[in-house]
């Protein structure tokens, strides 16, 4: 974008960021990046279409907007380090490696799915990859993320984790209690607030009386860091910092990245309670065009590549829908199986 | 070859067993370290392991109950404590939506080893908000697992098979027994889940009881022999999920007659589910009608003298065999 259309953006988006990869983020991983961001959102794109004919049913939430914010901090991190997600959890599985195939089919109920159909979307899990699940209850891991770093830090592991909540799941009481507890006890665990500006129909400015979620963080004595949510570098920076300050032992950050809710709270969800044409002027702010722009501006990859790219994500996801649906129906046993360990 | 010890040190006694047994097993809580528990229970273990495995938490319930969680599922074994029962209710949704769940949702690809102990019980003055048994709530939730000792032995042998089980394990031990002295085998020992102990043989009714109400019926059961030469069988569940059903639908097979007796309050306890579950399994081996004694429906009252009348004791326990004798 030019300078115009820059300044006028950042009168209603202070935290606008020019797109500038970190040294240790070169071509092919920037490609990546922009990889899993276009996966994300192919995915979540066909998401309306399948829940209008039932295909995938109950509640879905899509991640569209943030895809900056997953792909960029899960590039941060090592392959050890872990994860907890939200009901929005699609891209934060996929942007984890998660598989499109066992993701759709668990979407659709099937026995392929991650959870054997029994989780659907909003418990969506790659527990081997690091990622411990989705959660459907606003905040509801935040304690599970912090007791992970527990544990790192009792057994003197190297790992970290990211608490990937919204601003809804900050104003619940058990943010504010494990954030203290994870000071006190310099847990490694990233609070990454993805900050979205709608809990569900409420916007932020009736649901905080402070302008940036990041200002808490001084309430508990820890660093606090608000960025551009839709700029994958400046997420991949602040996680990249704060994970490295949390593996030296310097305990955890909140890391608030800032965006905007493109489509309404879950699939079908009719948004009557927000003007349809405020949300126009943050399209102008995606993080796919700006990341495809970066790409073709800096000499990266060509506009056809960026297209074959694109091709290439929607064809892996129209493979996730055909596998799927071909996918089978969990037998009735399957009621009973995993309510107990052995 | 046994040892007279208190239901308290019996607990502590686990706790420190496991702990040197398995060093993934750690404590948190509030006022267990340095304090050692307000009753004691937890004395000496932070001066034998250290802060790192026992953890004096902030006030935050909610939130260290989920911290266990995270814990448990990467690979630790908390032991979490709720000092009472009561303020269970501050992590409901980590010990229902998540702790209990998330096996389940998750295909099966992580465990939780954890236990939750939140001591129960009435009868110290301590009136409405600190006096409570919700042990019915937990036996609702699939995932859980529910144990309620009465004697030093099962809260020895029970907590250790706790703090082995992979699953999540809700323990209410009950605050009245702390200082009751029983028989603790010497050496190591544990006691499986689902097995019902008949505390007292007997051929004329099944008294099944639970926690504190175990002694009470076994006052009852003697007053019972000597004065009305009643030969009362009393049962004692020790785990309400899962449940020992064999055994009592045995007793009750053999005796006809069935009192359940609990503290915590009448409606929707677990009497009402063992009373449902055994009229219909055993209905056509009742000679009488089956009966609950339990706790009043009433929060419970600081005044002593009408807090006693919530509480069920020996006395009720006979009326209430009457009046399944018919």
């Amino acid at each position: 974008m030019d300078q115009k259309e820059f300044e006028r953006i950042r009168q209603f988006f202070p935290e606008l960021t020019p797109l500038q990869p970190p040294p240790d983020l070169g071509p092919q991983r920037q490609l990546e990046l922009f990889r899993t961001m276009l996966l994300i959102r192919a995915f979540e794109s066909a998401l309306p279409d399948l829940w209008k004919s039932n295909v995938v049913y109950g509640l879905a939430h899509a991640y569209e907007g943030a895809e900056a914010i997953a792909a960029g901090a899960c590039a941060a991190l090592e392959p050890g380090d872990f994860i907890t997600s939200t009901h929005r959890g699609h891209g934060h599985c996929i942007a984890k490696g998660g598989d499109v195939n066992r993701m759709m089919a668990e979407l659709m109920g099937k026995v392929e799915g991650y959870n054997y159909g029994k989780g659907g979307s909003m418990h969506i899990a790659n527990v081997e990859a690091g990622m411990l699940g989705a959660c459907g209850i606003v905040g509801g891991a935040i304690g599970m993320a912090a007791g992970c770093a527990l544990r790192a830090r009792l057994r003197g592991d190297p790992d970290v984790t990211v608490c990937f909540h919204g601003d809804g799941g900050a104003n619940q009481g058990i943010w504010h209690e494990t954030l203290n507890m994870a000071s006190i006890w310099k847990l490694p665990v990233i609070f990454l607030v993805e900050n979205n500006q709608w809990s569900i129909s409420l916007s932020y400015d009736r649901a905080f009386n402070v302008p940036n979620i990041a200002n808490r963080a001084c309430a508990y004595g820890i660093p606090g860091v608000t960025v551009d949510g839709f700029n994958a570098f400046e997420v991949y920076r602040a996680v990249r910092e704060a994970a490295a300050r949390a593996r030296a032992g310097a305990g955890p950050s909140v890391v608030e990245a800032k965006f905007y809710r493109y489509v309404g709270h879950f699939v079908a969800d009719d948004q009557r309670y927000r003007d349809i044409e405020e949300t126009y002027r943050w399209r102008a702010l995606d993080p796919l065009r700006r990341m495809r722009d970066y790409l073709i501006d800096s000499g990266v990859a060509s506009p056809q590549a960026c297209d074959g790219l694109g091709l290439e994500a929607h064809r892996r996801v129209q493979a996730a829908i055909e596998f799927g649906m071909q996918g089978a129906e969990p037998p009735p046993e399957t009621l009973f199986r995993d309510i107990y360990a052995d | 070859m046994t040892r007279r010890i208190t239901v308290k040190h019996a607990i502590n006694e686990a706790l420190d067993e496991e702990m040197a047994r398995d060093e993934r097993v750690f404590l948190i809580g509030c006022d267990i370290g340095r304090r050692g528990n307000p009753f004691q229970v937890t004395r000496g273990l932070w001066e034998k392991y250290g802060d790192s495995r026992v953890i004096d938490a902030p006030i935050s319930e909610e939130g260290f109950t989920g911290m266990a969680l995270g814990a448990a599922a990467t690979g630790m074994r908390p032991v979490v404590e709720i000092l009472y029962s009561d303020w269970i209710t501050l992590a409901m949704d980590q010990i229902v939506n998540q702790i209990a769940k998330v096996r389940y949702m998750f295909g099966g690809k992580l465990q939780v080893p954890l236990v939750i102990r939140a001591p129960v019980g009435a009868g110290g003055g301590a009136a409405a908000q600190h006096s409570q048994s919700f042990e019915a709530w937990f036996c609702h939730v699939p995932g859980l697992k529910v144990v309620m000792p009465s004697m030093a032995a099962d809260a020895k042998g029970l907590l250790k098979t706790a703090i082995r089980d992979n699953n999540p394990v809700l323990f209410f031990e009950h605050k009245r027994t702390y200082n009751i002295e029983g028989d603790v085998p010497d050496g190591e020992y544990t006691i499986p889940f689902g097995r019902a102990e008949v505390k007292r043989a007997g051929r004329d009714i099944t008294i099944v009881a639970t926690s504190m109400m175990v002694h009470h019926a076994l006052a009852a059961a003697d007053r019972l022999s000597a004065e009305g030469e009643i030969d009362c069988e009393v049962i004692d569940p020790r785990t309400l999920a899962p449940l020992d059903w064999d055994t009592l639908l045995e007793s009750v097979k053999k005796t006809g007659h069935l009192v359940v007796v609990h503290e915590a309050c009448r409606t929707c306890g677990v009497g009402a589910e063992i009373l449902a579950e055994l009229a219909e399994r055993a209905f056509d081996y009742l000679d009488g009608r089956p009966v609950r004694v339990a706790g009043l429906d009433v929060p419970v009252p600081y005044n002593r003298e009408l807090e006693k009348l919530v509480i069920p004791d020996a006395q009720r326990i006979i009326e209430g065999v009457y009046h399944s004798l018919g």
